[in-house]
Order: C-alpha cells, then sequence, then structure tokens
C-alpha cells in the first residue's frame, strides 16, 4: 500500500454516519471510496451543492452539476444546490462537521501551510482558510517527510499560514496525531512504523500517547 | 426597453482598464460565448474578480483572458488552475489580489447591497492581516473586508425573459446573483431567451431590475455537447452500462 493510500484509508476511519463532510483536492477527495459500509456522509462541494454522488456518463451529464474541482456529478436523492454565499455560510456557520485538506507543512501549533510557497508556488487558497476556520473538526494530510527526507511536521511553520490554531488532527503516512499543551499527541503510527521512527522524522515536539496504537486501516 | 444584444456588442461594453467580475467555477456553467467575445475584442488592462481562474485540465473560462494578455490584475481565491494567470503571477506581469473564497463572496455580496464591510474570522493569524484591519468583537478577533463593486459583470443563467428576470440550474447559481447586484453593467450569457411571463416568479434567481442586457450563448444541446466533449476528454465521466 503506497503512502497515499495509507493516509486516504485512514481518513475515511473519522468519518460517522450522519456527518456533512468536506473534501479537499487530492488525497481527502480520494478517502471518500474508502468509507466503510453502513456509513453514510453528506458530501459537500463548495461551488454549491450537498450530497453528491458518482459522476454521470455522457448520456447522464448536467453542464449545471459539476463539484468544487471542475468535475460533473449526479445527484443522490436528497441532494440540494445553493449559491456560494450559501454554500459558505454552511461552511463558516459550523454546519460543516469535518473537513480534511492537505497540507504543505503543519505544526506542533495545529497551524497548516497550504496555499502558497512564496515566489515557487501559488495556487491560492481557494475554500481553505474559510474552511479552517468554520468546520466542526479540522484534519490536515500530509506526506510525513518532502522528498528530500525533511519532516513536514513540524514546531513552527515555515511558509505562509492558512491559519492558526486550526487543526485538531494530523494524518500522516506514519503517523496520527493529535493536540496536548501545545505539542503533537502521537495516538497511532502505520502498520509496521515504530513510535522511534515517527519521532526520528518528526521536527516538531511530540508527546507519546500512553495508548499510542496501530493504525486500523 | 429591448435587452437582447449580440455579443459582439455586449463585449465592446468592457472598456480598457475596467473591472469585470465573472461567474462560474474553473469555466464550468461560466459565460464562455461572453469571454470568447472579449478575447476576440482584445480589450485589455482589465481587473477580473472571479473565484477561481480556468478549468484544471486546460486553458479555459478566464485563463483564455490572461493567454491574451488582457488581464492586469486578478481578485479571487484561486490561480492554480490557469497555467496563464499562474505564469504572469510569478513573472511580475499580473498582479493578483488572493482573497478566500467564501470571503470573496461576501464582500461582492456587500459591495452590491449597500453594506460598510464584511468582518470574518477568516485569515486571522495568516498574511491577510497585512491587508486587512483586526478587530475584536464580544472577545473574538476577526477581519475586515471592504466590499467590492465592478464596471461590468458577465452573468451565465440558464434562462432569461427579456425583462432580464433570470432562471439559474443546479451548481450554475455561484456568485450569479451577488454579481449582479454588484456590478454598474451587467450581462446574462444564457442558453434560452423567452417571452416576459414565460419564467414562474418563483423560478426567478436574479431578477430582471438588476440584469442590463441579455445575450444568447450556447443553448442546452450545445453545452451538453460542449461540456460532454470537454469532461469526456479528459476520462471524467462514466462509461456507459453495457
Amino acid at each position: 500500500m503506497n503512502a497515499k493510500e495509507i493516509i486516504a484509508r485512514r481518513i475515511a476511519k473519522e468519518f460517522h454516519d450522519g456527518d456533512v463532510v468536506n473534501l479537499g483536492f487530492g488525497i481527502p477527495n480520494f478517502s471518500a471510496a474508502f468509507i466503510p459500509e453502513g456509513v453514510n456522509v453528506t458530501l459537500q462541494a463548495e461551488n454549491g451543492a450537498l450530497k453528491f454522488g458518482a459522476p454521470p456518463t455522457r448520456k447522464t451529464l448536467n453542464p449545471d452539476y459539476s463539484n468544487s474541482g471542475g468535475m460533473p456529478l449526479t445527484m443522490q436523492p436528497g441532494a440540494s444546490t445553493f449559491d456560494m454565499q450559501t454554500s459558505f455560510a454552511i461552511i463558516r456557520g459550523g454546519h460543516v462537521d469535518v473537513t480534511v485538506l492537505g497540507a504543505l507543512e503543519v505544526d506542533q501549533h495545529g497551524n497548516i501551510a497550504n496555499w502558497i510557497i512564496p515566489n515557487v508556488l501559488s495556487p491560492g487558497m481557494g475554500g481553505a482558510m474559510d474552511l479552517l476556520v468554520g468546520a466542526n473538526r479540522v484534519i490536515a494530510s500530509i506526506q510525513h517527510v518532502d522528498k528530500h527526507g525533511n519532516s513536514k511536521v513540524l514546531d513552527q511553520c515555515t511558509l505562509p499560514l492558512s491559519a492558526a490554531h486550526a487543526l485538531d488532527m494530523i494524518i500522516t503516512d506514519l503517523a496520527v496525531f493529535e493536540f496536548q499543551d501545545d505539542k503533537l499527541l502521537l495516538v497511532e503510527v502505520a502498520p509496521g512504523v515504530t513510535v522511534e521512527h515517527v519521532l526520528e522524522n518528526t521536527k516538531g515536539e511530540v508527546i507519546v500517547s500512553e495508548n499510542v496504537k496501530e493504525m486500523d486501516i | 426597453m429591448n435587452k437582447v444584444v449580440s455579443l459582439k456588442e455586449a463585449a465592446a461594453l468592457v472598456k480598457k482598464g475596467d473591472s469585470l467580475m465573472t461567474t462560474g467555477f474553473l469555466g464550468i456553467s461560466a459565460p464562455i460565448k461572453l469571454i470568447e467575445a472579449l478575447v476576440e475584442a482584445g480589450t485589455d488592462e482589465l481587473t477580473v474578480i472571479q473565484a477561481v481562474t480556468a478549468f484544471p485540465m486546460e486553458e479555459h473560462d478566464i485563463g483564455l483572458l490572461a493567454q491574451n494578455k488582457q488581464i492586469k490584475k486578478f481578485i479571487g481565491a484561486h490561480a492554480g488552475t490557469s497555467k496563464a494567470v499562474s505564469k504572469q503571477f510569478l513573472s511580475g506581469e499580473l498582479e493578483v489580489d488572493f482573497i478566500p473564497m467564501g470571503t470573496l463572496v461576501e464582500m461582492i455580496h456587500a459591495g452590491g447591497a449597500g453594506l460598510g464591510a464584511v468582518l470574518t474570522p477568516t485569515g486571522v493569524g495568516t498574511l491577510q492581516e497585512e491587508k486587512h484591519e483586526k478587530v475584536v468583537r464580544n472577545g473574538k478577533e476577526y477581519l475586515v473586508y471592504d466590499p467590492i463593486t465592478a464596471d461590468v459583470a458577465f452573468i451565465k443563467a440558464n434562462k432569461a425573459d427579456k425583462s432580464g428576470n433570470l432562471y439559474v440550474y443546479g451548481t450554475a447559481k455561484t456568485t450569479t446573483l451577488q454579481m449582479a447586484l454588484a456590478a454598474k453593467t451587467v450581462i446574462a450569457e444564457v442558453d434560452e431567451i423567452v417571452e416576459v411571463g414565460e419564467i414562474e416568479p418563483t423560478d426567478v434567481w436574479v431578477p430582471g431590475m438588476l440584469v442590463d442586457y441579455i445575450v444568447q450563448g450556447l443553448n442546452p444541446a450545445e453545452r451538453d455537447e460542449y461540456y460532454g466533449e470537454l469532461w469526456a476528454k479528459y476520462n471524467l465521466l462514466q462509461k456507459e452500462a453495457e
């Protein structure tokens, strides 16, 4: 199982039956494929839809059913569409149970950076800054180290933040962290990964939970 | 007053240096024929206000204006899907003011609704604090974002009656109502133009009094074909069942 699939499978365990969920691009979106049977979540697209389903076929497509990635959608029974002011009122007003967003860096203070690398890459924040302050539970998904082996789970983010003290959980391909006393609380390790390995690859201060366990994926 | 004009006439309403709002999302449910006509007209030094830029897989929507070097400044939440916007921003040719998406919509609403500003916790603790004043209300920190208005808005709707009432379907609603309120000149691109009285009052999303001009865009069958092609090209549709 590759790093992305480990993260996506673990994210899917965070959803509860009945949750309203907003998933960011990439791995978070991929996690929808691993939601356990019997857990029904309502997915939100920030351009203005709730309770959408799989893509349509060429025959069933509707050019005005699309998601926040510009991809075609079908609507499930009970779906609704609305404008973006309503969509972000749902987000900012605390009506979204869980959001999962990809990150460039995260840190022990619950900070997240995911919108710009100055002078290198500047896609923009999209809906992330509103989601980070508005969703009831905020989970960051990130590959634990970069291609040079440097930790992306830090003591302090170096890139411009998307939000401060916003995270409730970090899910990586090596570990799951919560927060305690302004430090990372290691609660799970990936299958075959030791606590020592996680500690060696994490730049932030870590408290190892007494109940640290293996990820159930 | 006859509000129905040609695409060329509509594009000519946008002047050099104008601010232009456009609806839709990543080129889907977007006023693509008006944008094409504006590319044709070549009007430049535009400030374009839109939540996002182009379709992720190819240059599209307002990305085409950037490709033709018509945009001086982009105000929006995301530019990464337009290669032209991203490249011109990094090289300094094009200015970008990044505003969080849900906040941008509220700023446009404020601009059209006569409100003085938007207060939101969005952006507290980030670089947004350098551009937007921080205030405390009831013990909580907020940033103050000023209203946004524009010279012209390109609005996409499914149907217009000749008085300008607009019917908007599904996820096409995006920022149509807010931009119709916030721009001085509002031009609607629609799939169908019908007689006054043919749209039920309760189905009107944008009241006709806010709409100055109407243009015929792709008709419904042509739009199904256009987006069917676009999505099929990048394998985003499911295969038909055997």
